[in-house]
């Protein structure tokens, strides 16, 4: 499996080219926006507790700032990735270097696994610019770092399955735009389906809100990290893996 | 090296070839000719894996491409019609690539890069952009791509398109010096280059292969007939025919009229010469003899007569120049709509 070249060469293409920059200056922005509004909130309350010790005792970093950040951050998350990914094989189709790399010899699948890792090292390189707000938040007040690693844990792997996603819409067209508007609606699909769970109530109600890809995320960023989220993110990622894979054959059929 | 049998390519009901049957030789040069939209790029994106046929097989190096196209990849070098290559990538990181995703181990893979540069004088360049490259660099980062591993088999799809004189040029000799070590299949409309570059050809038209072998063979297996043209100023209908009645000559064409003499173009079987023939009947007649010459059979007339027809040659066209020149005209225009989708 020759995963190493492709992996580099997608990396390479994020940065020579403006978008890896772009999407990641965006994201941190944003990402540092919601984290000064939250934190700025927080210090406000804890200041007003200072008056009330009922209240200072319900004061809690982990809880307060922590939690709606990192939920911030997936909503944020819901509408770039899509951009991260659209372009990984529309793009190769459109230029025409697909031809090129599927006649290499490297398997489709290494050039699927290569592109995907490469989409992944780039969101842990965004992730890695957001862990200046738990340090931050740690220099003033007292942090659980379990929380803070769970909720990472998370991110991953709610990013890892939005990429994922992300590939297999991009790999149905040679058009970036519909691939991203493919992704983000599915997952957008994929986010608010748990919503209808208590109209819906009873079994299907259960398996409405265990289908949506934020319901799972919930756990996490409280601090719980439950095998059955695992299971979902990698099972959902192995999936979009398998049916990318499928639709780069199926292609080829076609060209 | 190369061997194909039946091949037969569908897109949903278009048959982009039928039944393609034809062989390479190892360290032979073959040109692959034919008006766009004929079926040369269909048929290398076949051999270079990058599709399946619908029926037949295809063997590179001995591997058939459909069930053992990993070994056929790592033996040939391909460059598609337009030279698809990463824009957002640098010349040298680029190649590479390509050497790295092709196998070539990394302690060999900086000299080869540099070679492969070097060799298509790319050197100058190999710290830019690609995108921000000439259509004349690029196409040869295109084919540095292509023969970075030094593969036995490379597939050339329009090479030398979009170049300048010099660039074409050097390409072909790039490619020439490719032959004995390297087995090379090149598509191609400009007639010349094939001539020039080529031992052998490939003509295919409307998804069927119309003639193929050597250069030399096919012209005397469609020009069975030597031609003399010959310009004589005199009476037109009297000058033709006397040369139609000279012994040996076939036909004669009235080829039109320059000032006062009329063109004529005699034909006669090959090896029969009959110039002087002519040269004595103009004294003979106190015509004046402008012109009189030997016309060379080329590849162009061949290509002309097997995918145009015999009757190729519209009034007011002097030469099979200017009739190939219609001729892929045409087919631009009678392709475009189809081409569209």
């Amino acid at each position: 499996m020759r995963v190493w070249p492709i992996f580099k060469k997608e990396m390479r293409l994020y940065f020579t080219s403006p978008i890896a920059w772009v999407i990641g200056a965006i994201f941190l922005l944003i990402a540092g926006y919601f984290f000064s509004a939250i934190f700025n909130f927080f210090a406000q309350a804890s200041m007003q507790s200072a008056m009330n010790p009922q209240m200072a005792r319900e004061m809690n970093p982990t809880e307060s700032v922590l939690r709606p950040l990192l939920s911030n951050v997936t909503v944020i998350l819901l509408l770039l990735m899509p951009m991260v990914t659209m372009r990984l094989f529309a793009e190769e189709r459109r230029s025409g270097t697909i031809e090129l790399l599927l006649t290499y010899p490297v398997r489709d699948g290494a050039v699927l696994v290569g592109k995907y890792l490469a989409a992944l090292a780039l969101y842990g390189l965004m992730l890695v610019g957001t862990l200046l707000y738990p340090l931050m938040i740690a220099y003033f007040a007292r942090l659980d770092w379990g929380a803070v690693l769970t909720g990472y844990i998370g991110l991953v792997l709610l990013g890892a399955t939005f990429i994922a996603v992300g590939l297999f819409a991009s790999s149905l067209t040679e058009n970036q735009i519909v691939a991203s508007i493919i992704s983000f609606g599915v997952l957008l699909m994929l986010w608010v389906v748990g919503w209808s769970a208590d109209y819906v109530g009873g079994a299907w109600g259960k398996v409405l809100s265990d289908l949506s890809i934020i319901e799972h995320f919930d756990n996490f960023a409280k601090g719980v990290l439950d095998t059955k989220d695992v299971v979902y993110y990698l099972g959902f990622v192995t999936l979009a893996l398998f049916l990318s894979l499928r639709s780069l054959e199926a292609r080829r059929w076609k060209e | 090296m190369i061997e194909v049998q039946g091949l037969t390519k569908q897109y949903g009901p278009v048959t982009a070839i039928r039944d393609v049957s034809f062989n390479v030789a190892a360290g032979e040069i073959v040109g692959f000719l034919g008006p766009n939209g004929a079926g040369k790029s269909t048929t290398m994106r076949i051999l270079s894996c990058f599709m399946p046929a619908t029926h037949g097989s295809a063997r590179v190096a001995g591997y058939d491409v459909f069930r053992d196209s990993m070994e056929v990849r790592r033996r040939i070098g391909y460059l598609p019609e337009n030279v698809p290559l990463y824009q957002d990538m640098r010349v040298a990181p680029y190649l590479d690539f390509v050497a790295e995703v092709k196998g070539v181990s990394r302690g060999a893979r900086k000299a080869m890069v540099a070679d492969v540069m070097d060799r298509c004088r790319i050197s100058d360049v190999q710290h830019r952009l690609i995108g921000k490259l000439s259509k004349g660099y690029r196409q040869r980062v295109g084919l540095a791509q292509a023969i970075v591993n030094d593969p036995s088999v490379l597939i050339l799809d329009e090479p030398t398109i979009g170049l300048d004189p010099r660039q074409i040029t050097e390409i072909r000799s790039l490619i020439k010096s490719l032959a004995g070590a390297h087995t090379v299949i090149l598509s191609t409309h400009i007639l010349p280059e094939v001539a020039m570059v080529c031992s052998g050809v490939i003509i295919i038209n409307k998804g069927s292969i119309v003639a193929q072998g050597p250069i030399d063979t096919l012209v005397d297996e469609f020009f069975p007939s030597a031609r003399v043209q010959v310009e004589i100023e005199g009476p037109r209908d009297l000058v033709r025919e006397r040369l139609a009645s000279i012994p040996g000559v076939t036909a004669v064409k009235d080829d039109g009229v320059d000032g006062a003499g009329g063109m004529f173009l005699v034909e006669s079987p090959r090896g029969r010469d009959v110039r002087s023939e002519i040269f004595r009947l103009a004294a003979q007649q106190k015509w004046e003899l402008r012109e009189l010459r030997r016309v060379g059979m080329t590849l162009e007339e061949v290509f002309i007569k097997v995918v145009a027809g015999e009757e190729s040659l519209a009034p007011g066209e002097r030469t099979v120049e200017e009739a190939a020149a219609r001729v892929s005209e045409e087919d631009v225009t009678a392709r475009r709509p189809e081409d569209e989708t």
